[in-house]
């Protein structure tokens, strides 16, 4: 209909490759400033796939959610922790034997499942079908994710946004929360002219 | 072959798995904490491509409404995905929040020297 | 960072625009890509952008911490009224019909009043953070 399935495939096979560099990357790399920018790299990348993968509003929180606001929380905390790995002293061949075994387990178990991108694969059968003609039918807004995030699945979106909320506060309450055992509250600055 | 069609068929999900693996190995390998959660968020990350990739219809389009249009990708793991992201990053400063506090209290963010400064560690 | 012309002139021509993009995309988002998440964390990175360049006490002027952490809980209060409304009207939790006299209405008020709530919740707790770790450094 749109565009062609071969040429989305091509694309899609081209940026996955990358993410698979990418992740390489990240696990050789020592500097730690070095691993942050190769994660914001990779949330790019992701971003990307989701585009190509049809998901255009997850997309949009990828890039800005993970190549934004968690690049600037990384870079926050290194300021405040120092930003060398120290060179390995353990042996990595334990970790290194249980990644393997639990990826041959995951990848036999992939084996069985519906070829990539045919639409009479199970997913597409049940309830997703009915989100999309029932919002047709009522002429619920025309952006189909909007509608089952907000309106179909909004009890869903309540728990995920109180998630959100006991996350903020209890990062508050470990960087901010020291006024209650006898210090001061350490907040107002006093002089504000700095890079993070 | 037939053998080469069945990994194109499940490239996206072999891909999956090795991003998956490959964040596992680093949360056990290295001693560095941040590193670990850099690990932590690759494994995350892994687990949206798993949610989006059978949602994809070849051919379809972006669950947006327009004339003209019949085939929709499924909406229902976008939204699960979207919801997962945000909280993602809010449960990784949860996280790095903590780290500060380690080092803080012990002056390293090494598993290693935190376990040799605690003697109940042991 | 007292001599950086290009970056300073350049933020403040870029900011108001990042602004209309969150508001774009806030509402625009019952045609388009976009909603209250989205919308949240791209606020959010207007005011770490702005205290990156400008510092954060200046940063504090334009969004004090005070405002920020009411944020964080009104925009769940928001959420969570919203559904107590749709109760009280006699249906369902989060059941928007109640809302105006026709069905579609009815609906998309209720999806405008909810993706607020999210915005504030994400934008509060997102910038709150930024302050929590960049203050953390100098105490």
């Amino acid at each position: 209909m749109i565009g062609n399935p071969s040429a989305e495939a091509f694309v899609m096979a081209v940026l996955l490759t990358l993410l698979a560099a990418v992740t390489l990357a990240i696990a050789r790399q020592r500097n730690m400033f070095g691993v942050v920018i190769l994660s914001s790299i990779y949330s790019f990348l992701m971003a990307s796939l989701m585009i190509v993968l049809d998901a255009v509003d997850v997309a949009m929180t990828e890039a800005s959610v993970g190549a934004g606001i968690s690049t600037v929380i990384l870079l926050a905390t290194l300021y405040l922790t120092g930003s060398m790995e120290y060179p390995q002293r353990r042996s990595v061949a334990i970790p290194l034997f249980v990644s393997i075994v639990v990826g041959a387990a995951l990848v036999w178990g992939t084996i069985g499942l519906p070829a990539f991108g045919i639409s009479d694969a199970p997913i597409h059968q049940h309830v997703a079908p009915t989100y999309i003609d029932f919002s047709r039918k009522h002429d619920m807004p025309p952006n189909i994710v909007t509608a089952v995030l907000a309106d179909f699945r909004g009890f869903d979106t309540l728990g995920e946004v109180t998630v959100v909320f006991t996350a903020g506060i209890g990062v508050l309450l470990l960087l901010q929360g020291g006024w209650r055992l006898g210090g001061s509250r350490p907040d107002d600055d006093t002089e504000g002219d700095d890079e993070i | 072959m037939e053998l080469l069609k069945t990994f194109a068929a499940h490239y996206n999900y072999f891909i999956t798995i090795f991003l998956m693996i490959s964040g596992l190995f680093i949360v056990i390998a290295r001693g560095n904490l941040i590193k670990k959660l850099v690990g932590l968020s690759l494994f995350q990350t892994s687990v949206y491509l798993l949610y989006l990739t059978p949602a994809k219809i070849l051919g379809g389009t972006a669950p947006i409404y327009e004339e003209g249009y019949k085939l929709y990708s499924n909406p229902l793991p976008h939204v699960l995905m979207l919801t997962a992201i945000v909280v993602g990053v809010a449960t990784l400063s949860l996280g790095l929040a903590l780290v500060v506090r380690i080092k803080e209290a012990y002056g390293t963010v090494e598993e290693d020297e935190i376990f040799a400064k605690d003697p109940e560690a042991e | 960072m007292r001599l950086d012309l290009i970056l300073r002139v350049g933020a403040k021509l870029v900011l108001p625009f990042i602004l209309l993009f969150a508001l774009y995309v806030q509402f625009h988002g019952d045609y388009g890509p976009g909603g209250g998440f989205q919308a949240g964390v791209i606020s959010a990175g207007m005011v770490i952008l702005y205290a990156i360049i400008f510092g954060v006490h200046a940063a504090k002027r334009i969004a004090p911490p005070i405002m920020v952490e009411m944020m964080v809980p009104l925009g769940v209060a928001i959420f969570t009224g919203t559904g107590v409304a749709s109760l009280l009207m006699g249906n369902n939790f989060l059941d928007y019909t109640g809302f105006a006299h026709d069905y579609l209405h009815a609906h998309e008020w209720g999806i405008l009043i909810v993706e607020i709530g999210v915005l504030v919740t994400v934008c509060g707790t997102m910038v709150a953070m930024f302050y929590a770790f960049v203050q953390r450094g100098r105490s």
